[in-house]
């Protein structure tokens, strides 16, 4: 089959005086649709270097039509049940699914009211069309440093089931990112699943980010904290930060400088500065390297602020 | 290689079609469908022009390729209107005049008419961040919000 993913683009094409050389790539391309994990394992195994998986497409189909992708296999996982279902698992955890989009995540009777950072943190990412699609497996596997849910999964100490040719493996979220589009996955693996730890009473969590905007933007920076509160003490805390550096980070430093304290102003001053202590930072357009730096500490701020307001009623 | 057979639900009517793997669903509506309603802007999910209904949900059909609407239930712009009766959201647009040139309006409609199925009582701010994926240039946007408004209150009335 010709598949001419360049002169599908062609719009520029068709404009008087705009003529450009349409680049033709012939190749075969390929749809699967697998109904279980096994079958989906193997058809990307299989097709290996060129095979892409699509979960809501978001960024896959924007990369095809730009040309930077052209797989040879395209495997859907959207018709495997554990990939797009939402799983209480016994001690109050959950099993999030790769390919669950941010709107069902919003509609889950009670994930918002455990984990509502994680939960406004997916539903940020781009329009209502987008959020019935997009997929927090597939905003960890773009592995873009500014994608908004992984911070907020990060401080949600999300563990990521991964499944391959040799079976199946766990990491922590913060550590499936290599670096920009790069990820610490080995050829043929796919991942399944996100599982969110049962919490303690008096628990929360909260995600920001700074866009230059109200909506639909890329973050400059993006802050999640996720925190237990017994009697006004912490004694729990996880920070994640986003496009601050090649890969979505966990700020230890920061989550020490919160547990034991009351949340006092020391404690937070301390914490933001561990938070921008950590900014690897580039300058683009969006933001420079001082900006983010500086807003690094501000958002640490205000995030834990609202993660312990809703700890405070948990 | 041979093309795809997929069978779907457009507009409450039986529909098959046969696709190449990477074309996507507007392709099949806009070229072998004949359902040119829905319209191509950006062709990457930001403006919206494309938006039609998968399962109940709001897509871009740039955005989703045609053998994943295999088993799936499609609603267009073209099964807005019954016959001739236009929906209230269609009417209300032409009153207002909240469209000009007419290309963002097929999908501001599906985007309006989704979320006055879920909240038939919404705020300006919920409407203006529920339509934020569809862009217009040529109204300012204030019409076709006043004219959402105007709709969920004459709906309500109805009921």
């Amino acid at each position: 089959m010709k598949c001419r993913l360049r002169a599908k683009t062609g719009r520029y094409q068709a404009m008087p005086g705009m003529e450009r050389t349409a680049i033709t790539i012939m190749m075969d391309i390929q749809y699967f649709a697998p109904r279980t994990l096994d079958d989906a394992v193997r058809a990307f195994a299989a097709a290996s270097d060129g095979a892409r998986i699509l979960a809501g497409g978001t960024d896959l189909l924007v990369q095809m039509r730009a040309g930077t992708v052209s797989p040879g296999t395209i495997v859907d996982i959207k018709k495997i049940p554990e990939m797009t279902a939402i799983e209480e698992i016994a001690g109050g955890g959950f099993r999030i699914g790769a390919a669950v989009p941010g709107a069902v995540l919003r509609e889950h009777p009670k994930l918002s009211k455990v984990w509502p950072g994680v939960v406004e943190a997916a539903n940020l990412i781009g329009s209502t069309q987008i959020q019935g699609r997009a997929t927090t497996g597939g905003n960890l596997c773009n592995g873009s440093p500014a994608g908004d849910s992984v911070p907020a999964m990060v401080a949600a100490g999300a563990i990521v089931t991964i499944q391959g040719p040799n079976g199946r493996r766990e990491l922590p979220v913060e550590a499936v990112p290599k670096g920009p589009g790069r990820l610490n996955l080995t050829p043929g693996e796919i991942v399944v699943g996100f599982t969110l730890p049962p919490r303690p009473k008096g628990s929360s969590d909260a995600y920001l980010r700074m866009i230059p905007r109200t909506e639909m933007d890329i973050a400059v920076v993006g802050c999640g904290v996720s925190l237990t509160l017994d009697k006004g003490t912490c004694t729990a805390a996880r920070v994640g930060l986003g496009a601050v550096a090649p890969t979505v980070l966990l700020v230890e430093a920061a989550a020490k400088a919160l547990i034991g304290s009351k949340l006092d102003g020391w404690a937070l001053e301390k914490a933001a500065v561990a938070c921008s202590a950590a900014c690897r930072p580039i300058d683009d357009k969006r933001g420079t390297i001082a900006y983010r730096t500086k807003i690094a500490s501000v958002l640490l701020k205000r995030t834990a602020a609202i993660a312990a307001e809703r700890a405070g009623r948990m | 290689m041979a093309k795809l057979h997929v069978s779907t639900t457009i507009n409450g009517e039986p529909q098959e079609f046969l696709c190449d793997a990477n074309q996507s669903l507007l392709d099949v509506l806009r070229g072998p469908l004949g359902l040119t309603g829905s319209k191509e802007g950006c062709g990457s999910g930001d403006c919206g022009a494309c938006t039609v209904t998968v399962d109940g949900r709001l897509v871009c059909s740039c955005l989703m390729l045609a053998p994943e609407a295999e088993g799936c239930e499609i609603a267009t712009i073209e099964g807005m209107a019954q016959g001739d009766q236009l929906h209230p959201l269609q009417q209300k647009f032409l009153e207002f005049g909240a469209l000009q040139c007419g290309i963002c309006t097929p999908g501001f409609l599906m985007s309006a008419k989704a979320l006055l199925e879920r909240n038939q009582n919404p705020t300006e701010t919920e409407v203006r961040y529920w339509l934020a994926g569809n862009l217009c240039r040529c109204t300012g946007y204030d019409k076709i919000i006043r004219a959402v408004l105007e709709t969920a209150a004459d709906m309500r009335e109805a009921v």
